[in-house]
């Protein structure tokens, strides 16, 4: 049995709601979608039972109805484990994992910026990447958001 | 002396000290930096979401030029991604060229930066040197690729050039000519007791707080964490060659120097033996124009550090999403760190020792005027807003800015 197999069968068997959920595409690349009520519990154990010990990013997508967040771990550098929960487009909320990784801080600020999303346990700070002026219900990366349709308060905060 | 009260330093976004737009807040106490926070994001120009408008033959171009040094890492980041959602096997010369002019970049980013740092700490003479070498490399990339830098050599399937053994030739004298420098600067390095005090104990990282900051690349390294891309995710040819992961314990930007300068080293022999092992046969595959359905993660060895690129398909022949994660993004959050208690005369040197690119860190919305509209700005008004931006930080320059005024108006 290689690691990637070892990794799925060790959340599938810890975890019932990921039965049939962990998908290996290649060696070194794991997917999981987790159910946003368990994300606290698994992402906890994969950080510090399972040793994923960097976090290279974390990616949000708007995917229609519903925001998809990735979280990219990655164990000793070598296998990527994908964390994807769904968060609803109303008043869309996620925790943060900055008490896991500190690193998490700005690109939670990014997925704030960019689409929307409140992370819950983000400290105050500054935003990224959007300028200062930029109106704060202005998501870019949302699909509905063309720049050919921007608003003249998006215009002026790029002056 | 006592002080009782911080005094609050912009340094950026516009300042000597950097190379591009970014903007550190420091405080400080006497010449000491109590705390400094960072503010980025200057140089966005919404290439994720532009990626969705285009298709992929377009978004590689446009990937390619989210950064000027390390353009071929982006591009080559972004089309395994895509190659692993469409199923394509790229011919094994191909990933073998993909390397080579990986590694070449590497080279010409490395030797750049070390010219950048001994500016830095006022050692020219080592920016004339090394960027004297610097077009050695510079010309084998034009020469191979028909660019300076942005090297068009990749298309999804393969890449675009072959080499021929005329440029095998050439690339082997220049690079015996570079590898005779490096051991020049290793040994000045390792010697030069300036440049060894200058560097040492400045921009300390520690590894533990390397971990915990999530620094990547050069930075790591110098930090005793042997984390490579090349070595622990393997990609294009590197599971076929032979090179040593270069660390250091220094966890200061002296040990940063010397991972880089090691780093060097291995990219020669590195080449030497892409030149020795480089397969024949074809240096692409067919590659269809609309991709399906499917996600891949890529991840990519930059001289800066990990390089990450998660692509989403939908079938179509744009993408779905785009992201990209450049290492100056994951470097720059151990930045603060490296400047807490040290001396605001070590900033410049503590920057540009993560070796910062901000074009990739940022990537901004460029707003189409449909209006046709064009806002222009007086001096005046700049002025005002510069002073307004500044007091909303809390550091107030309306005093200074009359006394300028006052002395413009008298002459």
């Amino acid at each position: 049995m290689t690691e990637e197999e070892k990794i799925k069968q060790e959340l599938e068997e810890k975890f019932g709601c990921l039965k049939d959920k962990v998908v290996i595409k290649r060696e070194r690349r794991i997917f999981a979608d987790v159910p946003i009520e368990k994300f606290d519990e698994i992402f906890a154990f994969t950080v510090k039972q399972m040793h994923f010990d960097a976090i290279s990013a974390i990616t949000g997508m708007d995917s229609g109805d519903l925001f998809t967040v990735m979280y990219h771990l990655n164990k000793e550098g070598r296998i990527v484990l994908n964390l994807t929960i769904s968060v609803n487009k109303n008043n869309p909320s996620i925790k943060s994992v900055i008490p896991y990784f500190a690193s998490a801080d700005i690109y939670e600020r990014e997925i704030t910026d960019l689409l929307g999303i409140q992370v819950e346990g983000l400290p105050a700070g500054n935003r990224y990447p959007l300028p200062d002026g930029w109106p704060t219900n202005e998501h870019p990366l949302r699909k509905d958001w063309k720049a050919s349709q921007s608003k003249k308060e998006v215009r002026n905060a790029l002056l | 002396m006592r002080y009782s009260k911080d005094v609050k330093i912009p340094i950026g976004p516009q300042h000597p000290a950097l190379k591009e737009p970014e903007s550190f807040l420091i405080s400080l106490r006497g010449e000491k930096i109590t705390a400094a926070s960072v503010r980025l994001g200057y140089n966005h120009r919404g290439i994720e979401k532009a990626c969705e408008e285009r298709t992929y033959i377009q978004d590689l171009y446009l990937i390619e030029r989210i950064c000027g040094i390390c353009s071929h890492s982006h591009s080559t980041c972004f089309v395994q991604a895509v190659e692993e959602i469409a199923g394509i096997e790229i011919p094994a010369r191909a990933r073998y060229v993909r390397t080579l002019i990986g590694e070449l970049e590497r080279i010409h980013s490395h030797l750049l930066w070390l010219g950048v740092a001994g500016h830095e700490i006022g050692f020219d003479t080592l920016l004339m040197y090394t960027w004297r070498d610097r077009e050695i490399v510079m010309d084998i990339l034009a020469s191979t690729t028909g660019n300076r830098v942005n090297y068009g050599i990749n298309t999804i399937g393969g890449v675009r050039r072959d080499i021929n053994p005329q440029q095998n030739q050439q690339i082997l004298e220049a690079v015996g000519i570079l590898e005779d420098r490096t051991k020049y600067y290793i040994s000045l390095a390792t010697s030069e007791s300036t440049l060894i005090n200058r560097l040492s104990g400045v921009g300390l990282l520690s590894m533990e707080d390397a971990k915990q900051l999530g620094a990547v690349g050069p930075v790591a390294r110098a930090s005793g964490i042997a984390r490579d891309v090349r070595k622990d995710d393997p990609y294009a040819a590197y599971a076929d060659l032979d090179f040593k992961v270069i660390t250091d314990s220094h966890c200061d930007v002296y040990g940063r120097t010397l991972v880089r300068m090691g780093e060097l080293m291995q990219s020669y022999s590195i080449i030497r033996q892409i030149i020795q092992k480089i397969p024949g046969g074809p240096i692409t595959v067919k590659s269809p124009r609309k991709i399906p359905v499917g996600e891949a993660v890529s991840r990519y060895e930059a001289p800066r550090g990990e390089d990450m690129h998660y692509v989403r398909a939908n079938g179509t022949e744009k993408p779905d999403r785009v992201k990209v994660r450049a290492p100056t993004l994951a470097n720059i959050q151990a930045v603060s760190k490296m400047l807490e208690d040290r001396y605001l005369a070590d900033l410049p040197i503590v920057i540009a020792a993560i070796d910062p690119c901000f074009s990739c860190t940022d990537r901004t919305i460029a707003v189409n005027m449909s209006d046709g509209n064009k806002n222009t700005l007086t001096w005046q008004s700049l002025r005002l807003q510069s002073l307004q931006w500044y007091r909303d930080r809390g550091v107030d320059f309306t005093e200074l800015n009359k006394k300028v005024m006052e002395r413009f108006s008298t002459k």
